[in-house]
């Protein structure tokens, strides 16, 4: 018996990954599951009722166009904005001076950045005062508290994530491949657009896919520096206001179902994209 | 590799250095900007405060007990840091010297938490820790700060626990280590910078984690972070410069281990948490 169950794998040293499994499935499968079970027993009406009360009443529907129009627009931004800055930095000898300032705004978070832009975008801050100065406007910006406080903020700590995520991959692109297009006549546009962007779209899918989920999950930014009440009034707002202002943990489980719902759909849309655009042996980026 | 000498090549690699530099120079100037406001004492209409103090340090030492909040960070951190590192690593390497029957879906069971962002699993998570009469204690953040620790640290050694020869192990077997041995004399010492680059990066994750503290912590469990959102929700109640003050608090806090976190990892690995 116990040869037979060596053979499979299962020993004493398998047994090790058990209490890291139960962890996880204790505390985050078991709550996932849970809520999922909670949203459909709402506090009064059928087992659909959270949904329905989601799907009817526009101040809780809206928070899905809300969201997705800061973060889409954001994450694009990043991406489109990461691959020319990745393309440049892989061919510099001392990176590691650009990517540590670049870690920086990751490892603060969102709730510091927020503070500092309130003080950096405000209508006192540095930004105003050099518009003020070169005469670029007469009167302070309104940059903060609104839609253009929340992007920019998922500017500032978006972008070096998106950018190093993108740099991993480019420069898991062997440059041989490179060198052999330009021996052979291409030019810098055609190299790119012919040699590393397919080899690039199965990285770029999943940096979209996690800077997307990332942008979507917008929460204490779009509190401080957006206007909650209004064009920033996110969905995790919402699920927030349900479970620690109305107490209905019922309906913040539903929203928060909602949200991962929403997220999962656009990741698969766009793992399965990359599908679609390109398949081959050379996806692994060794070609 | 080769570099293009045209014009038009020249002009488009100045574009994107100005891009580049423009990004940090906001990024340097905003971080500035909390800074010399936290030091300074009226600041309006100039390039700079009228003068400088450092009084809003003490201020914001006592008015948001500053003591007790960075009490609390240091014990959520270090039973973090402690408890991932206790459960992570040895599922590490199970997942490395071993192949089972549904290892695929164990290497899932780990991807997710970190792929899934707090805010989504924090808010059914917090109802399950209200339920269980945790949350708002200490316990209660620290057992969620776990959720995306555990896995962190389980990816991020199995590479290090492959590299290690096997051979050193089944030698340690026949000289009749058990497997509790084998760990303490053997393993430990070699994954030494494997742990050590592991459990670092933690801190510096938890230290900034705000969505799963904030979800789950009371009053008396707020880390810095949280307690840092707080201060800024409620600005106005409290001088901007003392908030300000904190904020400074928390970035010296964040950028020490920050510091010593990259002498054992590159900066791309805080980022690159699902690399293959």
């Amino acid at each position: 018996m116990r040869t037979r169950l060596r053979n499979r794998g299962l020993d004493g040293v398998t047994l090790l990954v058990i209490p890291g499994v139960l962890f996880v499935v204790a505390l985050f499968v078991y709550p996932f599951l849970y809520g999922l079970l909670l949203s459909f027993e709402p506090k009064e009406g059928g087992w659909l009722a959270n949904y329905v009360t989601f799907f009817s009443d526009p101040f809780l529907y809206d928070t899905i166009g809300k969201t997705l129009l800061i973060a889409i627009p954001a994450t694009l931004l990043n991406v489109v904005l990461s691959i020319p800055v990745a393309m440049r930095v892989r061919l510099m000898r001392h990176q590691k001076l650009l990517t540590t300032i670049l870690v920086i705004p990751i490892t603060l978070g969102t709730v510091l950045v927020a503070e500092g832009l309130l003080t950096y975008l405000g209508p006192r801050g540095w930004v105003n005062r050099v518009l003020l100065e070169f005469g670029l406007a007469e009167h302070p910006i309104r940059l903060v508290h609104n839609y253009w406080g929340v992007m920019l903020s998922l500017i500032i700590s978006g972008f070096p994530f998106t950018f190093l995520l993108t740099l991993s991959y480019v420069t898991g692109i062997d440059p041989a491949l490179e060198n052999a297009g330009a021996m052979l006549g291409a030019r810098a546009r055609e190299r790119f657009f012919r040699i590393i962007l397919p080899l690039l779209v199965p990285g770029l899918a999943i940096t979209l896919a996690l800077s997307f989920v990332q942008a979507f999950s917008v929460f204490p930014s779009a509190v401080l520096l957006g206007a909650p009440a209004g064009p920033t009034r996110v969905i995790s707002i919402a699920a927030y206001t349900a479970a620690f202002e109305q107490y209905d943990y019922s309906m913040a489980s539903a929203i928060a179902m909602i949200m991962a719902a929403v997220q999962v759909l656009i990741v698969v849309a766009l793992l399965g994209a990359r599908t679609l655009v390109f398949r081959g042996p050379a996806s692994s980026g060794k070609g | 590799m080769r570099r293009e000498t045209t014009l038009g090549a020249r002009l488009w690699s100045t574009l994107i250095w100005v891009l580049v530099a423009f990004f940090i120079l906001n990024l340097l100037a905003m971080i500035a900007s909390v800074v010399v406001n936290s030091f300074g004492t009226r600041w309006f209409t100039t390039w700079l405060p009228a003068g400088w103090t450092t009084r809003w340090y003490t201020l914001a030492w006592d008015e948001f007990q500053l003591p007790q909040i960075l009490l609390v960070t240091l014990e959520v951190v270090g039973a973090t840091v402690i408890l991932s590192g206790l459960l992570g690593v040895p599922a590490a390497y199970a997942m490395a010297r071993r192949d089972f029957p549904g290892k695929s879906l164990v290497l899932l069971l780990f991807l997710l938490p970190l792929m899934v962002p707090p805010i989504t699993y924090g808010i059914p998570l917090a109802t399950v820790l209200y339920q269980a009469h945790l949350a708002g204690t200490i316990w209660g953040v620290i057992l969620a700060n776990l959720v995306p620790t555990v896995p962190f640290v389980v990816l991020i050694m199995i590479p290090f626990v492959e590299q290690i020869d096997p051979r050193v192990e089944a030698a340690a077997r026949v000289f009749g280590a058990g497997t509790l041995r084998l760990f303490v004399q053997v393993l430990v010492p070699l994954l030494t910078p494997g742990i050590l680059a592991a459990l670092l990066l933690v801190l510096v994750r938890t230290v900034a984690m705000f969505e799963l503290t904030f979800l789950t912590a009371g009053p008396t469990s707020q880390t810095l972070v949280v307690a840092l959102y707080y201060a800024v929700f409620a600005a106005g109640v409290r001088p901007g410069q003392s908030i300000d003050a904190m904020a400074v608090v928390y970035m010296v806090t964040t950028l020490i281990w920050l510091l010593i976190a990259l002498r054992f990892v590159n900066p791309t690995q805080i980022v690159g948490r699902a690399k293959r």
